[in-house]
């Protein structure tokens, strides 16, 4: 059978099985467990509607539990016990394994540079380019332009940004845009992926640049909804355009600016793609989820894998706790 | 009332400018693949495709007619003709020749060259040559001559059609564009009703810890799907799943499921609360108000997700590469096959940056037909 015959039977059996769950879930909590009939009927339209949210919830709890709650447990113990051995506990010997490999060290001094790199540099021409666009005429056209990139794949980007850091032997024309550029200036080419430590902020180039168009949008809504009297205000007291800019419009979309910071945060700490596809973590570009990935599946590495996982989890913690705590604030 | 009084027009400048240049900027890496996808392999590698449309200096290797073709001119044994013509290719100017592959430029039009297997050459501007020898030449084969041509531009399919539906197993797309499609259909369909079911729970029915489970959501929002990769794929092997695109799907739903509940609830509950109270007093059910009410009021917030989730399953990489593509690579997906050609083609653009953009095409399509719900669900869906 035919893969793509396959999905469409699964389309269907998907769909119907959801719509059928559904159906007959609540026909059977009306009809035969809680009848709104009979002597007891009001006590059974109230239990029968205690009931029905969590037959509601019930698919995508259980989904969500066994997909990322499950992982969560599960990834701890296997970063606490050890494969080879049976599963046998192993304390924390994978997560000093891991301490003692100089990868994963190199792992981690990327990931911060890139931590430090990538939400500053993305927020911050997002926020130029939200500015710059929201005030001439056909700046809906060029935000469309700058988002487009967000569309793209990661391993798309990065055969895109291959060929502009492409590489010839000094002889024949440079086709790669970069060493076009700099040999055209005098310079010499350079194999720009494999220079250690800068070509870290090469890949990055690849981020910020999917980025900025997502950054442009939120905060481009955030500078529309900004009170038109305090800029006013701000005017009549003879303040220029740099000065609204920074000390009117930025403070009053202060949140937005970290709520953009904080996701591509949580991105750039998940990033893979990028480094799988365009050098491998070679060359001292080795970022977490590459290490990972590597221990898991080509090293077959369980323990130290998870430990690595582990050390994602811990690292996304902070914003994790500070996301619920912002919804629970709004709940209240 | 950004343009303060007497510095409109220096500023309104600066800002078309710049954003002219932010656009440029932004856009010419897309653009140097998308020309580059249309170009012939000796075109890409002779210039920058930022020269695409201007004549190239290539070189090219042609050769002289047999020998049997050869005349004897008072003693000496004579091959003519043009190179452009005995290769079959449209003439065109040459700058530059040569009889060594080592040195493809080594003389110019007019000089004659001595070869190395006896005789002389002498190469003209329109690419006529004369072969001499004081011995017969022997062989089948003309002798080889590089010449460096100026060669006007050249577009072409042919990228595509070899990239699509050659049905090669190491290049070919054709494969892997409909095992992307199958992948990401209905990983995109199926989250939608069970996250909408939940999310008109959260959002509409009163019940005790309410609260703590939207909490627990956005918990899970952030959640990085590395950790799910080992314990998953383990669950599915020791129940029968194994890799395939059965455990893709599910572990796509499971992975999108947060933000469409999260997506969904915040969109719900925004909805005007009389509706909802009036059906109530109607007499309908929770199940009749969500089908016939909430639904259908609900379609922008659907199509936001539906539309994340389709970019996000259809660029995925690691959990294809995890959760469906096996040993036999049967079902590889066009982002796990676009890294293998980078390893294996890491220098034949022709055919990286025609995968590449087969493979960037249906989102970018998607992306330029529906961004409107894209933005919405964007801002609706970055926690605040």
């Amino acid at each position: 059978m035919h893969p793509a015959f396959q999905g469409l039977i699964t389309i269907a059996l998907g769909v119907g099985g959801c719509v059928a769950y559904f159906y007959f879930a609540n026909q059977a909590l009306d009809r035969v467990l809680f009848p709104a009939r009979g002597p007891n009927a009001g006590r059974n339209i109230n239990r029968a509607n205690m009931i029905r949210p969590w037959v509601f919830l019930f698919p995508a709890l259980f989904v969500l539990c066994l997909y990322l709650a499950y992982p969560v447990v599960e990834t701890l113990r296997l970063s606490l016990t050890d494969r080879d051995a049976g599963d046998a506990f192993v304390g924390l010997a994978n997560y000093q394994q891991m301490a003692s490999e100089p990868k994963f060290w190199e792992a981690i001094r990327n990931n911060i540079l890139w931590l430090i790199v990538v939400p500053a540099a993305s927020t911050a021409l997002g926020l130029l380019a939200a500015q710059l666009t929201d005030r001439i005429a056909w700046g809906n056209i060029a935000k469309s332009l700058i988002f487009m990139p967000m569309a793209i794949s990661f391993v798309g980007a990065a055969v895109i940004w291959r060929l502009i850091y492409d590489v010839r032997p000094d002889e024949a024309d440079q086709i790669g845009l970069l060493n076009a550029i700099v040999t055209a200036l005098g310079g010499d080419a350079q194999a720009w992926l494999t220079i250690p430590f800068w070509n870290n902020f090469f890949l990055m180039i690849v981020l910020i640049w999917i980025q900025t168009g997502f950054a442009m949008v939120i905060l481009s809504a955030a500078l529309r909804g900004i009170p038109e009297e305090t800029i006013e205000a701000a005017i009549v007291d003879g303040a220029g355009p740099l000065r609204i800019f920074f000390s009117i419009k930025v403070p009053q979309i202060y949140p937005t600016i970290i709520v953009v910071w904080t996701t591509i945060t949580l991105l750039v700490l998940k990033i893979f793609d990028i480094v799988f596809a365009m050098t491998n973590g070679q060359w001292e570009t080795q970022v977490l989820a590459n290490y990972m990935y590597d221990k898991l599946f080509r090293a077959n590495d369980w323990g130290v894998g998870s430990a690595a996982a582990m050390v994602i989890m811990v690292l996304v913690t902070p914003i994790l706790i500070w996301n619920v705590r912002q919804v629970r604030r709004e709940m209240r | 009332m950004d343009n303060i009084a007497g510095k409109k027009s220096s500023l309104t400048w600066a800002v078309h400018l710049s954003v002219a240049a932010l656009v440029i900027i932004w856009l010419i890496p897309t653009l140097g693949l998308l020309v580059s996808s249309f170009r012939t392999v000796e075109q890409i590698s002779a210039s920058g495709w930022w020269r695409a449309l201007f004549p190239a200096e290539q070189n090219l290797t042609l050769r002289t007619a047999p020998p049997e073709t050869q005349v004897q001119e008072g003693g000496v044994f004579v091959i003519e003709g043009n190179l452009f013509a005995v290769a079959g290719e449209t003439p065109t100017q040459i700058s530059a020749f040569g009889i060594s592959a080592r040195e493809v430029s080594a003389f110019a039009p007019g000089d004659t060259a001595e070869l190395r297997r006896g005789g002389q050459i002498t190469v003209a501007t329109n690419g006529d040559y004369r072969l001499t020898n004081t011995e017969a030449f022997d062989g089948d084969r003309g002798a080889r001559v590089f010449v460096t041509a100026t060669v006007p531009p050249d577009f072409t399919l042919d990228n595509y059609d070899y990239v699509l539906f050659s049905g090669d197993a190491r290049d070919g797309m054709g494969r892997a564009f409909l095992s992307t499609l199958t992948v990401t259909i209905p990983a995109t369909v199926i989250p939608i009703l069970i996250a909408a079911f939940a999310a008109y729970a959260l959002a509409w029915m009163e019940f005790p810890g309410r609260a703590l489970l939207i909490a627990f959501i956005v918990a899970l929002l952030v959640v990085p799907l590395q950790l799910a990769l080992i314990p998953l794929l383990s669950l599915h092997n020791a129940i029968g799943i194994g890799k395939g695109y059965l455990g893709v799907w599910l572990a796509h739903t499971g992975f999108g499921m947060p933000l469409a509940i999260y997506l969904l609830r915040n969109y719900m509950a925004g909805l005007p609360r009389d509706i909802i109270e009036n059906a109530r007093v109607d007499g309908a059910t929770d199940f009749q108000i969500f089908t016939r009410i909430i639904l259908p009021l609900s379609f922008p917030a659907l199509a936001s997700f539906a539309i994340f989730q389709f970019l996000w399953t259809w660029n995925d990489l690691l959990v294809a590469m995890v959760f469906l593509i096996d040993a036999t690579g049967e079902t590889t997906v066009m982002t796990r096959q676009i890294v293998e050609l980078l390893g294996t083609r890491g220098g034949n653009w022709e055919i990286l940056a025609t995968a590449a953009f087969v493979s960037i095409a249906v989102p970018l399509l998607v992306f330029f037909t529906m961004q409107r719900y894209l933005v919405r669900g964007l801002l609706a869906g970055s926690v605040k």
